[in-house]
């Protein structure tokens, strides 16, 4: 009798690339619940549009590409990657964007970002990002066409109105996206990180700003939440947290994001308190929860070492900062991602990590000096 | 170092980078007691079953063999003895599966077991600490112990160290899930174990002795800290559980803090680590006198119904072992998709272990475990690797590494086949154990990607050494030939401008300026051999005629009238020497015409007068004489002088004679000049002749 042969080690933890992916898109939900119950159904009809392209492209791409392997493009189909991918950029997306504003951008995500990279673990740009940054560059005021929250419009935004919007421009009572997104106030509502970098431009202080409806909202008016966004913010961070004790993401990079992001802010403020908003305000506005624990944990285009993280980590909290306050786009996470996805192998490659018995000298003499210092202080 | 003793002692340990808690499993076996197996019919030896070389067969086919028996005996000091684990006959010694991950085939002695089980003579040693050194080293060598771990390194050459050692660490900690072996032998032979460990301090003398057990073993870590209790050096160390604690490397960072260089052993940090089983081995070869011939096997796994820990012989075939423990194959591979001949059986551990070619894979040295797992415990080990997909640099296997390597970069480099990458991120630091593969939710199978890179890193590196050889060898070559021809070409170049100057001398014999220089110096040349030659020659003829005026003066002493008769005796034999002679004919013919002569006068005049004139005549016939071209003549005659003047007492004569000598010499220099000139002419062509003799 003849045994079956495999190679060592022959137990597995049985976790899965699928089931990483999965787990990264439950976290995720109670964000898009949020983003529903604040915005309408915009997003959601947007990401349902992106799910059914990234699956229709990748499916396409991966028959292309594979021979005579249906089995293994179906599983390769539903690993997940695509489905986040998609996900991720219809939370992106304006709500009442146009509904081929979606379509193009998924596209351009899986075939020209992910597949003609080769694929899944090969893409040096992170998909989603990549697509955002195409659209906004492509298509600005689509891509500006920002829903205020339901609270400020004063026309009932429902299932069917935003559908049609999104499908026609036109909600069935034949109001324009433009008529929309006109606040109660009779001004046009631009998200509220755009609204402050204007007001700011036009030389009110931060306080002032604030003062704005869109700003004041039931957690707390003083300390200028954007209304909407933050609970939003909160509920990505939720899940990001969910992921960082489930290991999925690793903790390094959102951490370190987050507090380079605080650093950042703390010194401005300092230095200007009325140009400059507060911390929490920059982490529960715009992109920044999703973009810390959702985009860039993402490892394929991400640093692999610890260290190589705490950098990433960082530079993207600091280019974050930097567009947000001196840059043209109101929000910078999408850049600040891409290009901390460019600097990853360069980053990767001077952190690599000491190997076990691989310059112990080195570590001995700091040990030793270490030491002697601590002799001398003592003396 | 006592900073390291005070937070032993403090159960304050290390930590290792990395490392993974896969699901333990042990309670499978763990509460059992180990088993005694009956005899198998058949043992399969392989005769190699540690690293190293394998030793000289002893035994033939046909031959009966006893319990403890050696089979093979130690050439090398790598090469260690198997021994016969029972009594029985050698039914056939050829080539046969052995426990190895590509199931290869090796030589092994097949014993027909006999079922007496008789043991070989054998002397026990009541009181170990009364023998020397080598003499338990020889022991321990002659018992054939390897590491029981895992490596099987020799065991005789770990204890035989010189430099100084500071840990003696006892490897405990028996980190794979599913195996029990090292535990139920601690539990029920800690004592014996315990005596091995105090022969390895007899034998190192080491610092401190610390066992690493991790903390999955309460029963063995209870029988240990009893059987140690009075001993202060010994300190059982309780562990974390965490794979791969009992790696050499990993639990001397645990028990020390300190990390063996990369590339050296750790007894080069005054370390030496030893299993276990090793330790009980060394007791039972020490005190006892057995051999390693049996150890603890774990047989596990949810394909056997009575999973257990049993005694096993080296070279009991698997399915022994499978059979006392009541293994069920799924035989349903009509559900299986694809579809399964038979499931894997693994010797070792689920994560360093390797699936063995068929059921008549004996047990060896190191096997420790045999795992038998089912299909819902264990579905990574059915799927052969067929799952994989690309990975996402998650980084999940960095995060475990215990070497702190970059397993998903050194992937790409494996695949990639460039070894130059994967020996700068270190490749060779990979300890095969497994933990990347074992998280990496891609399932892609690195280890097994790391063996091949590895594989094809050796291979090419002996290739480049046999190339480098030949290199060098063909290098040598090259430089021998060119040397030859560089040599035969120069002899070539002095043959032909021999050849030019014999050439050009000719063409000066027909009046060229500058070869008339050339002869000249040729001449000179060819005068000084000439000379030199002459005078050899003119020797013998000198020795002749010194030998003839001896015989003369003998004749003079009788009688002194004899000496005219001699005297014409000699003027006849010169005469005679030089009668070919033409030129000196005449001479001679003068010399006869005068030596008459003074024989007359000799016959009329009396003693002394007759004898002066004598000497006169004959002093005036070797002047004579001396016209001829020869230049040893002078001292012929000189010698001549000598004989007669010794016996003529007057002086006149001898003046007389003197006179004749001088004038004689003058003569000969005078002819000598003449007969210079003449044999450089004469002899003109002789300087080639020794040149070529020369360049030759």
């Amino acid at each position: 009798m003849a045994f079956w042969i495999a190679s060592s080690p022959h137990n597995h933890n049985q976790t899965a690339t699928s089931a990483l992916m999965r787990l990264v898109i439950y976290a995720v939900l109670p964000g898009v619940f949020a983003q529903w119950y604040f915005f309408g159904w915009g997003n959601i009809i947007h990401i349902a549009l992106a799910i059914t392209t990234a699956l229709t492209c990748e499916f396409i791409v991966l028959s292309l590409r594979s021979k005579n392997k249906t089995q293994n493009i179906s599983k390769q189909l539903f690993d997940g990657s695509a489905l986040l991918t998609a996900i991720l950029l219809g939370i992106c997306l304006p709500a009442l964007a146009p509904w081929w504003i979606s379509v193009i951008g998924v596209a351009f995500a899986i075939v020209v970002v992910k597949q003609l990279y080769g694929g899944l673990g090969n893409n040096p740009f992170n998909p989603a990002m990549a697509a955002y940054v195409m659209l906004l560059i492509s298509f600005p005021i689509q891509m500006t066409s920002w829903q205020p929250p339901l609270d400020l419009i004063n026309i009932d935004l429902g299932f069917t109105n935003t559908l049609t919007a999104i499908f026609t421009g036109f909600t069935s009572d034949g109001y324009s996206v433009e008529q929309l997104r006109t606040s109660i106030d009779g001004f046009t509502m631009a998200t509220p990180l755009d609204t402050l970098k204007t007001n700011l431009g036009l030389g009110f202080t931060v306080f002032e700003t604030i003062e704005n409806s869109m700003f004041s909202n039931n957690l707390s008016s003083g300390l200028g939440f954007a209304f909407g966004w933050e609970w939003m913010n909160i509920a990505f961070l939720g899940g990001g947290l969910f992921l960082m004790a489930k290991k999925a993401i690793a903790w390094q990079t959102p951490i370190s994001f987050l507090l380079s992001l605080l650093v950042c802010s703390i010194i401005a403020y300092s230095i200007s308190p009325d140009g400059s908003a507060s911390t929490l305000f920059h982490w529960l506005t715009g992109g920044c929860m999703l973009g810390a624990f959702f985009i860039l944990t993402d490892p394929v285009t991400g640093a692999t070492s610890v260290k190589g993280r705490l950098i990433i980590g960082a530079l993207a909290g600091l280019l974050v900062y930097l567009i947000r306050t001196v840059g043209g786009y109101p929000d910078g996470v999408a850049f600040a991602v891409l290009l901390c996805n460019m600097t990853a192998p360069l980053i990767d490659q001077y952190t690599r990590p000491r190997t076990y018995g691989h310059n112990i000298d080195s570590v001995k003499s700091t040990i030793t000096q270490e030491k002697a210092n601590e002799k001398g202080e003592v003396k | 170092m006592e900073s390291i003793i005070e937070r032993i002692l403090q159960n304050k340990f290390w930590n290792f980078h990395g490392g993974i808690h896969p699901p333990e499993q042990k309670t499978l076996t763990s509460g059992k007691p180990i088993k005694q197996l009956p005899l198998p019919k058949q043992l399969i030896l392989p005769l190699q079953q540690h690293i190293g070389r394998q030793g000289d067969l002893l035994v033939k086919v046909g031959d009966k063999v006893l319990k403890g028996q050696a089979l093979t005996q130690s050439s090398n000091p790598m090469a260690v003895p198997v021994h016969a684990p029972t009594s029985g006959t050698i039914s056939a010694i050829r080539k046969s599966a052995i426990a190895h991950p590509s199931g290869l085939s090796e030589l092994c002695i097949f014993i027909d077991v006999d079922g007496d089980d008789t043991w070989k003579t054998r002397e026990i040693c009541e009181d170990f600490t009364k023998l020397n050194k080598q003499k338990i080293i020889q022991k321990i060598a002659d018992a054939g112990i390897a590491g029981m771990g895992g490596a099987g390194f020799p065991t005789h050459i770990k204890v035989n160290t010189k430099p100084e050692i500071n840990f003696l660490i006892i490897n405990a900690a028996e980190c794979e899930p599913y195996i029990t072996a090292d535990d139920l032998l601690m539990c029920e032979q800690s004592e014996a174990i315990i005596d091995g460990i105090k022969i390895l301090e007899q034998l190192l003398n080491p610092a401190f002795i610390l066992i690493g057990i991790e903390d999955n073993k309460p029963r063995a870590i209870k029988a240990l800290q009893h059987a140690t209790k009075n001993i202060e050096k010994i300190s059982v160390c309780v562990l974390p559980t965490k794979y791969p604690t009992g790696g050499e490397k990993q639990l001397i960072k645990i028990l020390t803090g300190k990390e063996v260089k990369s590339g050296t052993l750790p007894i080069h940090s005054g370390i030496v680590v030893q299993n276990v089983a090793t330790c009980f081995a060394i007791s039972d070869a020490v005190i006892n006198d057995i051999p390693l011939i049996r150890r603890v096997v774990t047989v596990t796994g949810q394909a056997v119904s009575k999973p257990q820990n049993v005694w096993a012989l080296l070279g009991t075939p698997v399915n022994h072992l499978l059979e006392h423990t009541g293994f069920v194959t799924e035989h349903d591979s009509s559900k299986a998709n694809p579809p399964v001949t038979s499931p894997p059986v693994i010797m070792g551990g689920p994560l360093m272990g390797f699936s063995i070619l068929n059921e008549f894979v004996p047990i060896v040295k190191t096997s420790n475990c045999i795992l038998a797992p089912s299909r819902a415990e264990m579905p990574s080990a059915f799927d052969n690797n067929s799952s994989e997909v690309e990975c996402i640099r998650c980084g999940q296997c960095a995060d475990v590494c215990p070497s702190q390597l970059l397993p998903q970069e050194l992937q790409w480099s494996a695949k990639a086949k460039d070894h130059q990458q994967l020996n700068k991120l270190n490749l060779f630091d990979c300890i095969d154990c497994g933990a990347c593969a074992y998280v990496c939710p891609s399932k892609i199978p690195l280890v097994q990607y790391y063996r091949i890179a590895k594989a094809e890193i050796r291979q090419q590196q002996q290739l480049d050494l046999k190339a480098e050889k030949a290199k060098s060898r063909f290098e040598a070559r090259k430089l021998r030939l060119e040397k030859d021809k560089n040599a035969r070409e120069e002899k070539h170049k002095k043959a032909a401008a021999a050849r030019k100057i014999a050439m050009s001398k000719r063409s000066a014999d027909g009046g060229s300026a500058s070869s008339a220089v050339a002869a000249a110096l040729a001449r000179v040349k060819a005068k000084k051999k000439a000379k030199s030659n002459d005078e050899l020659s003119v020797f013998s003829i000198e020795k002749a005629e010194s030998s003839s005026v001896l015989s003369v003066s003998s004749d003079e002493v009788t009688d002194e009238k004899s000496q005219v008769k001699a005297a014409i005796a000699r003027a006849k034999a010169k005469r005679l020497a030089k009668k070919d002679d033409v030129s000196t004919l005449k001479v001679a013919n003068k010399d006869s015409e005068e030596k008459e002569k003074t024989i007359k006068t000799v016959k009329t005049v009396d003693d002394k007068k007759a004898k002066i004139a004598a000497a006169v005549a004959k002093a005036k016939a070797k002047a004579k004489k001396e016209q001829q071209p020869e230049q040893s003549l002078p001292s012929s005659n000189e010698k001549e002088v000598k004989a007669t003047s010794t016996k003529t007492d007057d002086k006149k004569a001898r003046i007389a004679a003197a006179v004749a000598k001088a004038k004689a010499k003058a003569k000969a220099k005078k002819t000598q000049e003449k007969d210079q000139l003449a044999v450089m002419s004469n002899e003109a062509h002789a300087p080639f002749k020794s040149s070529n003799e020369e360049s030759e």
